[in-house]
């Protein structure tokens, strides 16, 4: 089985080729388009970004398989992968969620008003989750592992809790997903329905390669530090 | 039905030994490989989504810390028959947890003849319908939790043990697709089970 991965020599239009959902990375790269035939390395020098990081997350995102190896993790620079995924945060609050919340409200307004009622709801609880799941990331996970670099990690504290404390996001995104499909009443706002489940699934999968780069880049980044502090 | 196919996903780190299986079987019809991973750590999700019915593992991708992972698999999985995959001595306490074990050492026919014996196991409880509309009495469950009664108070209200109640509440989950409290209360006053006033 031959293992195609991205390299910074690609050009960067033939990665969006082969996967238009990199397309999402970046805007939270800060990449424009229009960059005609330029390789992805000339593309990141010109606006600072470390080619490695965004290869290895386009990797992460295109390949189910990917594992990034040792050689390349050392070459990650901590501070832009975790502006990355703040910016992801944002992203999704700002932008993603916001989106299927006022697709939902239209659909919802449609219905009888207790209807109404009890989506808004439900989406608001979704909503807190998200924000309390992010907050925590960047109020203790993010300092910790910036600090750690310093060497001045708080004491007690491991990425090990950040595995355990790595709630699960997407039950309610998910639920949702079934309450539209199968128990939503009434035959109207039908392409509504649809744009938003489309939103909703693609909103899921971007929320679970998020999850994969924090797997499998940033915990196994963060663990090797560890490793070299107790030594 | 002819012509079955079984679904077969394969954790093993070697490279050299994850072609090499997939290699033997691919001469065989019934079986198709539809995933191959180094390790199951991060991938748990991604395995159960693609349904397989086998999962060949080997149980040294397991290591202690997260032997937990397999029972994880395994449980959201019900209807996936599980294969250890060793090269040498595994307690036999670990592969307990497996419905057989092929040996790197075994013949082509031995394996086959053990993936088809546990394939046969897992096509029939695969194949059940799932489909059933909710119950009478999975509805009055369904009710107390969307008023956010929990278990034990369940329990007493419908003079059951708070184990059928998890039973009650995995198969309606199951059934609807809805795991949140939240997501079940939607359903109840969608479903007209439920009056909004009761849950304000």
């Amino acid at each position: 089985m031959d293992t195609f991965l991205f390299t910074p020599q690609m050009k960067l239009a033939d990665l969006i080729h082969t996967d238009y959902k990199l397309l999402l990375l970046l805007p939270r790269f800060g990449l424009n388009l229009g960059f005609g035939e330029k390789s992805v390395q000339e593309c990141c020098k010109q606006n600072g970004i470390s080619d490695t990081l965004f290869t290895m997350i386009c990797n992460v995102y295109a390949f189910s398989y990917y594992l990034p190896g040792e050689k390349e993790l050392n070459q990650v620079d901590i501070k832009q992968l975790i502006l990355y995924l703040q910016r992801s945060h944002s992203y999704y609050l700002n932008n993603r969620i916001q989106i299927i919340q006022h697709q939902l409200t239209t659909i919802s307004e449609k219905g009888a008003v207790k209807q109404r009622h009890i989506l808004d709801r439900f989406f608001e609880e979704y909503k807190k989750e998200v924000v309390k799941h992010f907050e925590y990331e960047e109020n203790t996970v993010f300092p910790y592992v910036l600090n750690i670099e310093q060497d001045a990690a708080k004491a007690g504290y491991s990425i090990e809790s950040f595995e355990e404390n790595h709630t699960n996001i997407e039950e309610k995104l998910n639920d949702l997903k079934n309450i539209i499909i199968k128990y939503l009443p009434g035959t109207e706002l039908l392409s509504e329905k649809t744009d938003i489940l489309f939103n909703i699934f693609s909103l899921e999968e971007d929320l679970n390669k998020h999850a994969l780069i924090e797997d499998k880049i940033l915990i196994p980044l963060v663990q090797k530090q560890e490793r070299h502090h107790d030594k | 039905m002819t012509n079955k196919k079984y679904k077969i996903i394969l954790i093993e780190p070697s490279a050299i030994i994850a072609t090499g299986l997939q290699e033997l079987l691919k001469s065989y019809k019934d079986f198709e490989i539809i995933g191959v991973f180094a390790d199951c750590e991060h991938y748990s999700e991604h395995i159960t989504r693609l349904h397989p019915n086998i999962l060949i593992i080997n149980p040294a991708v397991i290591d202690f810390r997260h032997r937990h992972c397999l029972e994880d698999l395994f449980d959201s999985s019900e209807s996936c028959s599980l294969i250890a995959l060793v090269y040498q001595y595994v307690e036999p306490e670990v592969l307990k947890h497996y419905h057989t074990t092929i040996d790197i050492r075994d013949s082509k026919d031995k394996i086959i003849k053990k993936i088809e014996s546990v394939a046969n196991t897992a096509t029939v409880s695969s194949e059940q319908p799932d489909a059933a509309e909710l119950s009478e009495r999975e509805k009055e469950i369904l009710v107390s939790v969307a008023k956010g009664k929990i278990n034990k108070e369940i329990a007493e209200e419908h003079h059951i043990s708070i184990h059928t109640v998890i039973t009650h509440r995995k198969n309606i989950s199951r059934k609807t697709g809805i795991k949140s409290v939240s997501g079940l209360t939607v359903y109840a006053i969608l479903n007209n089970l439920l009056d909004i006033s009761e849950v304000e």
